[in-house]
């Protein structure tokens, strides 16, 4: 391989010095004519090759991004829509100036019975094109907003909240239970077991629900994540879903968005008997990042309430004496870990 | 800007006492002849004070670090391109953290920061705007040499000692900084976090702070001489564009970079003196640690009020340069002298207006996020103006192809297909998609990366007969443009496509995701390329340091045909640039196919019967 490279190296340095010889002789102004053309030859070969290799890319690699599938949630049909708009726009000004660039390169070479002709401003070109993309920029922009102002906006009164743990390099979860209020968290209280410093003296953290990496949500309705993290930066990438949150240690952040196709569907719809609605985490967060995956299971709200019946409190589990007696009462005396 | 004639003139007259105090007589030829005896190879080389001489002291360091900065993207890439294979060699090269021939995840992630930091900092600024801010300024506003000669030789002695402590951070035994070249605490701000966020990031933050100093000295050296030290007639409108831009790369640096220091200062306190600035909330590794009420994000809005800057401190210069370059090869006046500058101006504005679009997932306050996007998508007009304004240079051109002109037309290309991406991002909603997956690797690549690589090496090919009084061997400049240009768009064309399946950046390995696995013979398709890419670059690298000492001697002072001033020099100027008086400036940089003259040089005064241009 290095072998091979090097002596590709050595023969395009020796036609390299012979070239550099043979214009010598030739004479400097044959040469460099001669070398105008075959260069002025290949932009517009590029130009052709280039469109054709952009089209071919395009067949090959359509079918792998995540718009045939369509968006899994319903905010996500916007961002679907806007990127379409744009990948249109966009498109075309990219062949115009393309094409014109090389076209152009090609066309206006040097030419021993032509002149470059004097042409240094013009007011009127120039409004042109100084108005246009103003104008379409002003169309992006005002669709652009709309999406993610509706996006951003307030979660419906009826979310399922799921407050989202991030830590190196895992995914954790908690539901509120039947009162449908998170008990508070203070980060001072993490232990071993406790490992998301959950305040137990507060009686809404008694029927909470902790699991760990896999989520687990009900299709069609508005799920609104409060979103952590215990360490570093790390983000919730759902791709999917076409939505993106960054978990912040000691700032809160939260995303909603409606799930419109379950996990069962999914798998029928891409022909994928694995497919996963997957968690990546999408800001670097240390040597595993990479692999700090969480699984979110999109089900029917009758699947959804089962699984949920199933869970059993994380209070009961770290304290099943207290919590079978009295699990709304105070629990100051019996937590060994408090301080 | 314009002082008048008299304030001009004194200045002119005040810049040329202060070269003679300082370096000897260069009022005569002979004189200075006199006075070369007298240089030591220290003075001459090392501690030189000659600005052509500290630009190429900051292009061949640029050229060290490029192919580090390269090299580094190449291992990596082959752990992207081929997660199952072994290479025995890496550990030859790397000892335990690539034991077994497989690069460690921890020294992967400390790879990718390096080629980022490298690339970013030492490559495309110090090396492009170091290089050619030095190189040109001087030489074509017609100085002798910067304003503060003293300084400018400090700059790149404070870059050298930046380049030395990043180099030495590579050696230390738990790695260089891993966190990534935008370095977000916490992640950077606690040892427990990752190998590389321990002694590697006190030295990268160091090393940074080095680097600022360096940059802000050579800023402040720009600006002054560009505005206090133009020849007499050269007024501001007068101006080539390279020497605008630059001008305009200078000013973002001074302003922005201080504020990146700070937050590298704010850094350096959290990890060592226990300060919390950007700590609250943590746990790490069982530990409970007491900082409380820091803003991590706060860090990221000081690292992108420089960061967004700093991605047009790296693009105006290549700008200025494919302008340049542009209307000297295709024999014709930049179309719209004053929309290209007031473009750059618009840019320049607007670099310090949206730097939160780096953020827009962060948690940012919506209705904050819509005015980033409204700003960002404005900088879209600055910058078609220039596009079309390139177009219509070349319309009825005589173009000449030399290999300057070729990387100009593909920085062009590139700067098309980079710039209309950013339109994607810049949308938050877009984002919101898009957000730290491949098609910001692809965007920031083809824009910010290869495309100002391209000003640099049009630049290279452009201004080598100046340096070094000889060409580069053309046949090699050929092949190095071709494969480079082909081999960037087939390695970050496709890249968009993983952008758009949502495959995030900074990934080790994607064998374990079900969602991303399904790209792993286009990745090994990009890793290919990317190494014969490589390859072509070290071609680059050959041709150039051979050509230094073997390379066709130049026979013309002004071998392109040029307007500008540094053409008037002898072929191979001393230090103080003209033997004889500095030329006096008639008219603007872009006189060419004027009045059925082929170009008329800046110096040539205006004629009874010459049209008005601009």
């Amino acid at each position: 391989m290095i072998a091979l490279g090097a002596l590709i190296f050595v023969v395009v340095f020796q036609i390299a010095k012979a070239s550099e010889y043979v214009s010598i002789l030739k004479g400097e102004d044959k040469t460099r004519k001669q070398n105008n053309k075959i260069n002025a030859f290949f932009l517009l070969g590029f130009l052709v090759f280039g469109l054709i290799g952009a089209w071919y890319c395009n067949e090959l690699y359509y079918g792998k991004t995540l718009f045939p599938q369509g968006s899994a949630s319903i905010e996500g049909e916007a961002i679907d829509t806007m990127m379409i708009v744009t990948i249109v726009l966009t498109g075309i000004i990219f062949v115009i100036t393309q094409v014109l660039l090389f076209w152009f390169s090609f066309k206006y070479q040097e030419k021993d019975n032509k002149k470059a002709f004097y042409f240094a401003h013009s007011t009127k070109l120039e409004l042109v094109w100084t108005t246009i993309p103003a104008i379409v920029l002003a169309v992006l922009v005002v669709f652009g907003l709309k999406a993610w102002f509706k996006i951003t906006g307030d979660a419906p009164k009826d979310s399922i909240v799921v407050e989202v743990t991030g830590h190196q390099f895992a995914w954790e979860f908690r539901y509120p239970g039947a009162d449908k209020v998170l008990g508070k968290k203070n980060y001072k209280l993490t232990t071993a077991k406790n490992n998301l410093g959950v305040d137990f003296n507060d009686p809404a953290s008694h029927d909470d629900i902790h699991v760990n990496t896999t989520m687990h949500i009900p299709v069609g309705v508005p799920v609104k994540m409060v979103i952590h993290s215990q360490d570093v930066i790390h983000d919730v990438g759902l791709p999917h879903f076409r939505l993106k949150m960054d978990a912040v240690p000691g700032i809160p952040t939260t995303q909603w968005f409606t799930p419109k196709i379950t996990t069962a569907d999914m798998k029928k719809k891409t022909n994928n008997p694995d497919f996963t609605y997957e968690i990546a985490c999408d800001q670097l967060c240390g040597s595993s990042h990479y692999a700090m995956r969480g699984v979110i299971i999109v089900e029917t709200m009758e699947e959804y309430k089962k699984w949920l019946a199933e869970q059993v409190s994380e209070y009961s589990t770290l304290y099943p004496k207290t919590a079978t007696t009295d699990s709304t009462k105070l629990v100051t005396q019996v937590l060994p870990e408090k301080k | 800007m314009d002082f008048g004639p008299y304030r001009k003139e004194k200045i002119k007259n005040m810049s040329s006492v202060a070269t003679l105090q300082h370096e000897g007589v260069h009022g005569s030829h002979d004189a200075h002849h006199e006075h070369h005896h007298h240089e030591t190879f220290i003075t001459k080389y090392v501690f030189s004070q000659d600005h052509k001489m500290i630009a190429k002291q900051f292009l061949v360091t640029g050229i060290i670090w490029a192919i580090i900065g390269g090299l580094f993207s190449v291992v990596f890439r082959l752990q992207l391109g081929y997660p199952e294979a072994t290479f025995p060699w890496l550990e030859d090269l790397f000892g335990h953290w690539a034991a077994g021939g497989k690069l460690k995840p921890e020294f992967y992630y400390a790879l990718v920061t390096m080629h980022g930091t490298i690339l970013v900092f030492f490559v495309l600024t110090a090396g492009l705007s170091g290089t050619f801010a030095n190189f040109l300024i001087p030489l074509q506003v017609g100085a002798r040499d910067m304003a503060s000669p003293m300084l400018n030789m400090l700059s790149y002695w404070f870059f050298f000692l930046a380049s030395t402590i990043m180099f030495a951070s590579l050696f230390v035994q738990t790695g260089p900084a891993s966190g990534g070249w935008t370095i977000y605490p916490p992640l950077s701000a606690l040892g427990e976090t990752s190998s590389g966020a321990k002694i590697g990031m006190d030295l990268w933050l160091v090393s940074m702070a080095m680097f600022i100093v360096s940059s802000l000295l050579g800023g402040l050296n720009y600006i002054t001489t560009i505005l206090n030290m133009r020849t007499k007639g050269m007024s501001m409108t007068r101006l080539p564009l390279t020497i605008w831009a630059l001008f305009f790369t200078a000013v973002l640096g001074v302003l922005s970079f201080p504020v990146l220091l700070s937050g590298a200062i704010l850094l350096l306190f959290d990890r060592n003196l226990g300060t919390s600035f950007f700590l609250s909330d943590i746990v790490v590794a069982g530990k409970i640690l007491p900082n409380e009420g820091g803003s991590a994000i706060l860090f990221q809005h000081l690292f992108w009020f420089l960061g967004h800057p700093e991605v047009y401190i790296i693009l105006l210069p290549a700008m200025g340069m494919s302008s340049e370059i542009i209307s000297v090869n295709s024999r014709k006046p930049i179309f719209g002298y004053m929309a290209m500058v007031g473009s750059v101006f618009a840019i320049a504005i607007l670099a310090f207006l949206v730097w939160a679009h780096h953020m827009f997932v962060t948690g940012l306050n919506p209705f904050l996020g819509s005015v980033f996007v409204l700003l960002t998508l404005l900088i879209a007009v600055p910058s078609a103006i220039k596009v079309f304004n390139w177009l219509t240079t070349l319309w009825r051109g005589s173009i000449r192809f030399t290999p300057g002109m070729l990387f100009a037309i593909g920085f062009v290309s590139l700067f098309i297909s980079g710039g209309l991406t950013g339109i994607f991002l810049g949308n938050s909603a877009l984002d919101l998609h898009l957000h730290d997956t491949y098609f910001v690797v692809a965007h920031f690549h083809i824009v910010m990366g290869v495309a100002s690589m391209f000003g640099m090496f049009a630049g290279v090919y452009h201004w080598f007969p100046k340096m070094f009084g000889r060409y580069m061997n053309n046949t090699m400049a050929y092949i190095h443009f071709w494969v480079t240009i082909i081999g960037a768009y087939l390695i970050f064309w496709p890249m968009h496509y993983e952008g758009l399946a949502g495959m995030p950046r900074r990934y080790y390995d994607y064998s374990g995701w079900t969602s991303f696995n399904m790209f792993n013979g286009l990745n090994e398709f990009i890793s290919f390329v990317a190494m014969i890419v490589f390859a072509a670059q070290l071609l680059f690298v050959f041709n150039f340091f051979y050509s230094m000492y073997k390379g066709r001697k130049c026979t013309s002072t002004n071998p392109w045909g040029s307007n500008t001033l540094e053409w008037t020099t002898p072929i191979n100027p001393g230090h103080g640039n003209w033997p004889g008086e500095i030329p006096e400036v008639h008219r603007g940089a872009y006189d060419y196919a004027k009045d059925g003259r082929e170009f008329t040089p800046q110096n040539v005064p205006v004629g009874d019967d010459e049209s008005k241009g601009h």
